[in-house]
């Protein structure tokens, strides 16, 4: 295993840790990780530092009450992070509501496979580098996508985005709660 | 599961999704189109995993913290997590929650408003940039032709529709812009709901005279 794949599974670890425990040490491990990073997230959208501050520490909050929510064999914990604070960014700066799909419902009942977990984290991992690896301009075309707010007929069809495997991973942990559903 | 879509949204709109750069009304398409459809939910998702990695790889990420940040965000959670307006519909046949959630109800509680040949409409409230409205199509009436300009999506959610030698089942989504002329023609078999949104200026009241009722060749 790669060291950065340890990284990944680290942050699950947390995420499990401040869910069943409560653990603050956990949690600040996560924020002083995560916490930056979403306060320069919503600067670049547009926030200034005390609304971004602000947002930053419900994000973060948020985190910590909805841990339950947290499927590791679905998303990494950047991914799931990204997901809360784009939703803050929607409701907070550009003042609408997000609709979202229907649930899939997921519990801790339907803990998922740790197999699933290793292997949707490492896909997360191999992204990550992929895109690392693009083009300079098309990565920051991307960075812009997501950070700026490059309006969606401003974002080129995306070519390039080696997404196959990470899709297929997550189409299969959809079809594993569908069935767990029925 | 439902019958299997092959109609669906496009990388740019479901990127634009993901990111949150979306007008609310587009937002309101995918969100109902990946309600009932995990080809797209798995794309969605793939898409918020590139914003995951930007997140964790953002070149400056050290972006300074208030003094007593943390502090501040343990005695935000100690405050209690902020309670969530999440009202749960009952299942509809036709609309998912998240179109109940904007039509403020099922498929029966919505008021159409007569547009002409049968035809009628329920416009939802989303913000000014894009506009989404539901369409009720008699079974094999013309679609009202909106002379588009702009991106245009019109999803099924009863019914079918025709477009050439296309055709639309419930959870299809056309995705066309401005160039593209088209003129769907609703199943005969059943009234056809859509739901249609546009990034072009609403204008709809008074196009009826551009409405030529069609009965479908099948
Ligand atoms: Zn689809």
């Amino acid at each position: 295993m790669q060291e950065s794949d340890g990284k990944r599974m680290q942050w699950v670890s947390h995420m499990v840790r401040i869910r069943d425990d409560r653990d603050q040490a956990a949690f600040a491990a996560l924020f002083a990780h995560f916490a930056p990073r979403v306060k320069g997230f919503l600067m670049k959208s547009g926030a200034d530092a005390s609304l971004a501050e602000e947002c930053a520490q419900e994000v973060m909050a948020t985190c910590w009450h909805k841990a339950h929510m947290f499927d590791p064999a679905r998303a990494s914990v950047a991914t799931w992070i990204f997901t809360i604070a784009r939703n803050r960014k929607i409701d907070v700066l550009r003042k609408q509501r997000r609709p979202e799909p229907e649930d899939l419902a997921w519990g801790p009942e339907e803990e998922p496979d740790q197999a699933d977990v290793m292997a949707m984290q490492q896909e997360s991992e191999q992204l990550g580098q992929a895109i690392a690896e693009l083009p300079e301009a098309q990565r920051e075309l991307i960075q812009k996508a997501y950070f700026g707010d490059l309006s969606h007929s401003e974002i080129a069809a995306q070519t390039g985005l080696p997404l196959g495997t990470i899709k297929s991973r997550i189409r299969l942990a959809l079809e594993r709660l569908r069935h767990a559903m029925k | 599961m439902e019958q299997k879509i092959t109609h669906h949204l496009t990388d740019e709109i479901l990127m634009g999704y993901a990111a949150g750069t979306l007008p609310e009304a587009f937002n309101l398409m995918v969100a109902t189109h990946v309600s009932l459809c995990d080809e797209c939910r798995a794309r969605v998702e793939s898409y918020d995993a590139v914003g995951g990695a930007v997140l964790e790889e953002a070149p400056d990420h050290d972006m300074a913290l208030a003094p007593g940040s943390f502090a501040a965000t343990m005695a935000l959670i100690a405050g209690g997590a902020p309670e969530e307006i999440c009202t749960q519909h009952p299942q509809d046949a036709v609309l998912p929650q998240p179109l109940q959630d904007y039509a403020g109800g099922g498929i029966d509680s919505i008021k159409w408003r007569a547009v002409g040949m049968g035809v009628k409409q329920a416009i939802l409230p989303t913000s000014k940039d894009a506009s989404a409205r539901l369409l009720y199509i008699p079974a094999g009436a013309a679609m009202p032709d909106h002379g588009h300009h702009g991106i245009e999506m019109t999803m099924v959610l009863q019914g079918a529709f025709q477009d050439d030698d296309d055709y639309f089942a419930r959870g299809d989504v056309e995705v066309a812009d401005s160039d593209l002329h088209h003129t769907p023609v609703a199943d005969i078999h059943e009234d056809c709901i859509c739901l249609a949104v546009t990034d072009a200026p609403l204008r709809f009241q008074g196009l009826l005279p551009k409405i030529a009722q069609r009965f479908a060749r099948i």
